[in-house]
């Protein structure tokens, strides 16, 4: 807004500047015809010229130079037109001139001046306009250099006003001088004609006309502004003579040698524009294969592209996209081939020896074409070939088809064979993304399972006069399906189990939920521990696939008759330390793993076994992630560690077994990242109170 | 990480597993003892000698053959368990379900 306001003051200002002007000029000329001395000083006029030249260049300035949205040819536009205005208003006023004929009027000096002023006025318009557009134009790609070269012609001419509004006596002789420094400078900056190339081939034709126009409009000027005031009349009295005014001059040089500059190298860049946007074009497509991995949803849309801008970056006739795979994966692309003619070539290429398409020991493009000459009946007389690889694999071929011999040269060649890698690194780049996503699901899917897993596991334990009962399970990263559980049966009896679940993740965490069902369902109902085994095992079978099973004990203890009856079923062996005998020792018993027999015959494999508890027997129970934990070393927890860590806390509660357990096991293992779950529950015997 | 070296001796295919199966390995004792079947082998010896580590899941895998095994009437021998191993496959029972021999000489006697 700021500027806008700006320009139309500045607008303003130079209007009433020109009308000043206008008045102190004609009031000299009138008072000096009349052979009175004029009121107003000479070199007012000179000076007010000046001020409207300075207002105008700002007035540009702002309105041309500062505008970022205007373009190359919006540029041009604005020059022409501001051109074109002041050949209309020009014409025009010749036009009253002939109408009116030989009048008085016309033909009076005061007129005559008046309509030089005009013409003048548009003039410097016109030129200053045409200056600030060149000064883009130039200053398009700059170097330092070049921006201190533009500052010295810009300063030096700016000065030369100041010169221009004295005239000192002692520089006139200086005149040609500094007015061939600024032509030569004006032809130095001249050079540079970046901007034409990046014009498409319409906007060229639109620069070269209005160009053409404008230098027409340049012409017109030179033409007038020599005839407009007859040499013989009052030249002695004029004031404001152009034609020795270094600021128009040097601007009017410039701006013709610039349009004159530009239109021919418009001109004869006309030819080379398809080349030049050709490469245009590669840049963008390898942008658009670069760019598809964030925008495609999938690698099909990846070789459509690399097909597509392959094609038309080399002008092929055909072409096809053969990616490497096993039957589904195996895709070939095709593009104005039928996809017999690209496998007839294929084929044919394998017979000629040619191993694939390509041979990975050799270069990575081939030319082909040799081998296709001796292809009856195909339309094709050139091929290329190019591998694309992700992560060092070769996952497909790309063959591009041209009816012409030898239509291949070696840029097309560069080019594509960069688009097959940048196709390459796309693909890779999709796959690594999927990978990533398929991750961040798996972690998703194991922190559910994580609590699911937790939320199995019992809050409270049964309890009992004649014993205490404690457990504890931590998992590890990656979720096992270890579990544990107590059920009272009936007033004497209580039911134990610990289970652990082969294998991890999620299904681990399902099989455990169906243990749970298994032990909540069962356990009142069974006979025995025996029985138990094996309705669990006929129920396990029915749901666990192959491969997988269930390593349990479960017991029933009976503290009516303080026996404890257990079935173990491929779970580690009981830890028990006797009291009487002061010994702690693992139970000797056989028993195959739940869903390991998948029929009636697991009756054979399962042991059911019983004994006696004393007061102060303690029994730990445990799963394979306590035994199989491993120091910094590589060792092993092991058997002989735990009965040692019992011995050593026998006679405590079995809350501080526990702890000593656990104290113990983090201390072997020397890391708070277990790989494996840590399951234990541990049973202290009691004298009844 | 596991290595699988094959051999043919009197008739019978001859495995060697070389190192340790966790739940990722299992999966190439599986393809291996899978590819054996597949190339009509009806007698597999398994060479456990140079086994140090054997998790539930490598378990699994020769637990899964089992009932296949007793249809096909193909015989399975494992041999030469270290201790440890010897110890992984007593406590699930699983030797109660498979034929286990010392040594190379009582396993191709088992396979009579």
């Amino acid at each position: 807004m700021r500027t806008k306001a700006l320009t139309r003051l500045l607008f303003t200002l130079a209007v009433f500047t020109w009308l000043a002007l206008v008045f102190t000029d004609l009031s000299i000329l009138f008072s000096t015809s009349n052979g009175l001395k004029p009121e107003v000083a000479t070199w007012l006029p000179r000076l007010i010229l000046n001020i409207y030249i300075v207002i105008l260049f700002y007035y540009y300035k702002f309105k041309i130079e500062r505008d970022e949205s205007l373009n190359f040819i919006d540029l041009l536009w604005r020059v022409f037109a501001t051109g074109l205005i002041s050949t209309v208003i020009s014409l025009l006023l010749r036009l009253v001139e002939t109408l009116l004929g030989g009048t008085k009027l016309t033909s009076h000096f005061l007129y005559i001046e008046f309509t030089y002023l005009i013409n003048l006025g548009l003039m410097v318009s016109v030129l200053l306009c045409a200056f600030m557009a060149w000064k883009r134009l130039i200053l398009y790609q700059k170097s330092k250099w070049l921006i201190r070269l533009w500052t010295f012609f810009e300063a030096g001419m700016i000065l030369s006003l100041l010169y221009n509004s004295l005239s000192y006596p002692f520089v006139q002789q200086y005149y040609e001088y500094v007015l061939g420094l600024f032509v030569f400078v004006g032809l130095v900056l001249s050079g540079n004609m970046k901007w034409v190339a990046y014009l498409n081939f319409r906007q060229k034709w639109t620069g070269l006309l209005l160009l053409l126009l404008t230098i027409f409009y340049l012409f017109y000027i030179f033409i007038t502004s020599g005839s407009l005031v007859p040499e013989d009349l009052l030249v002695s009295q004029r004031v404001i003579d152009h034609s020795v005014h270094i600021f128009i001059l040097s601007l009017m040089i410039f701006v013709s040698m610039y349009s004159i500059f530009s239109f021919l190298v418009i001109l004869f860049n006309l030819p080379t524009t398809s080349v030049f946007e050709q490469k245009l074009e590669e840049v963008v497509n390898f942008q658009r294969i670069s760019q598809s991995i964030q925008t495609e949803q999938n690698e099909e849309s990846v070789y459509n592209i690399l097909l597509e801008t392959s094609v038309s970056t080399v002008f092929a006739d055909a072409a096809w996209l053969e990616i490497n795979g096993s039957k589904e994966s195996h895709r070939l692309y095709t593009y104005e081939i039928s996809e017999k003619e690209a496998r007839d070539i294929i084929d044919h290429l394998a017979k000629q020896q040619v191993r694939g398409l390509l041979d990975q020991n050799q270069d990575k493009t081939r030319n082909l074409s040799k081998h296709l000459s001796s292809l009856r009946g195909s339309r094709f007389r050139s091929i290329l070939a190019y591998p694309i690889y992700v992560k060092g694999d070769n996952i497909g071929t790309l063959a591009l088809l041209k009816e012409l011999p030898e239509g291949f040269n070696k840029e097309m060649n560069k080019i594509v064979s960069t688009f097959a890698n940048q196709a390459g690194i796309s693909i890779e780049n999709f796959r690594l993304m999927e990978e990533a996503l398929q991750n961040e699901r798996y972690k998703e899917e194991l922190k559910i399972a994580k609590t699911v897993q937790k939320s199995l596991l019992p809050q409270q334990l049964e309890f009992d006069d004649h014993f205490d009962l404690v457990a504890f399970s931590e998992s590890a990263d990656e979720v096992g399906g270890d579990y544990y559980d107590s059920l009272r049966i009936n007033e004497h009896q209580t039911a134990l189990i610990i289970a652990d679940v082969s294998g991890k993740g999620t299904t681990a965490a399902f099989h455990m939920s169906q243990m749970k069902g298994i032990f909540h369902s069962l356990a009142q109902g069974c006979t025995s521990p025996e029985d138990f085994m094996f309705r669990a095992n006929q129920a396990l079978i029915r749901c666990l696939e192959r491969g997988s099973f269930i390593s349990a004990i479960f017991f029933v203890i009976d503290t009516e008759t303080k026996k404890v009856k257990y079935a173990r079923a491929g779970h580690c062996p009981v830890l028990y330390y006797n009291s009487l005998t002061d010994k702690a020792d693992y139970f000797k018993d056989k028993g195959v793993a739940l869903g390991m027999v998948r029929n009636k015959s697991y009756k054979e494999f399962i042991q059911q076994n019983e004994f006696t508890y004393a007061p102060n027997d303690v029994m730990v129970l445990y799963t394979d992630g306590i035994t199989e934990a491993k120091s910094v070393k590589g060792e092993q927890f092991g058997d002989d560690r735990l009965n040692q860590v019992l011995c050593e806390v026998k006679t405590l509660s079995p809350e501080q077994i526990q702890e000593h357990l656990i104290n113990r096991l983090y201390a072997f293992s020397g890391t708070d990242n277990i790989d494996d779950d840590y399951t234990t529950m541990i049973v202290k015997f009691k004298e009844r109170t | 990480m596991i290595h699988i070296k094959r051999l043919q001796e009197d008739g019978a295919d001859v495995m060697a597993l070389v190192g340790e199966i966790d739940a990722s390995s299992s999966i190439d004792l599986d393809l291996a003892i899978a590819k054996s079947v597949g190339e009509g082998f009806t007698k597999l010896l398994i060479d456990c000698s140079a086994l140090e580590y054997i998790s539930s899941a490598g378990l699994g895998v020769f637990m899964s053959y089992i009932e296949e095994f007793r249809e096909k009437s193909i015989q399975m021998v494992l041999f030469g368990m270290n201790e440890k191993v010897a110890n992984t496959f007593q406590i699930l029972g699983l030797n109660e379900l498979l034929k286990i021999a010392a040594d190379k000489a009582e396993a191709k006697k088992m396979l009579a």
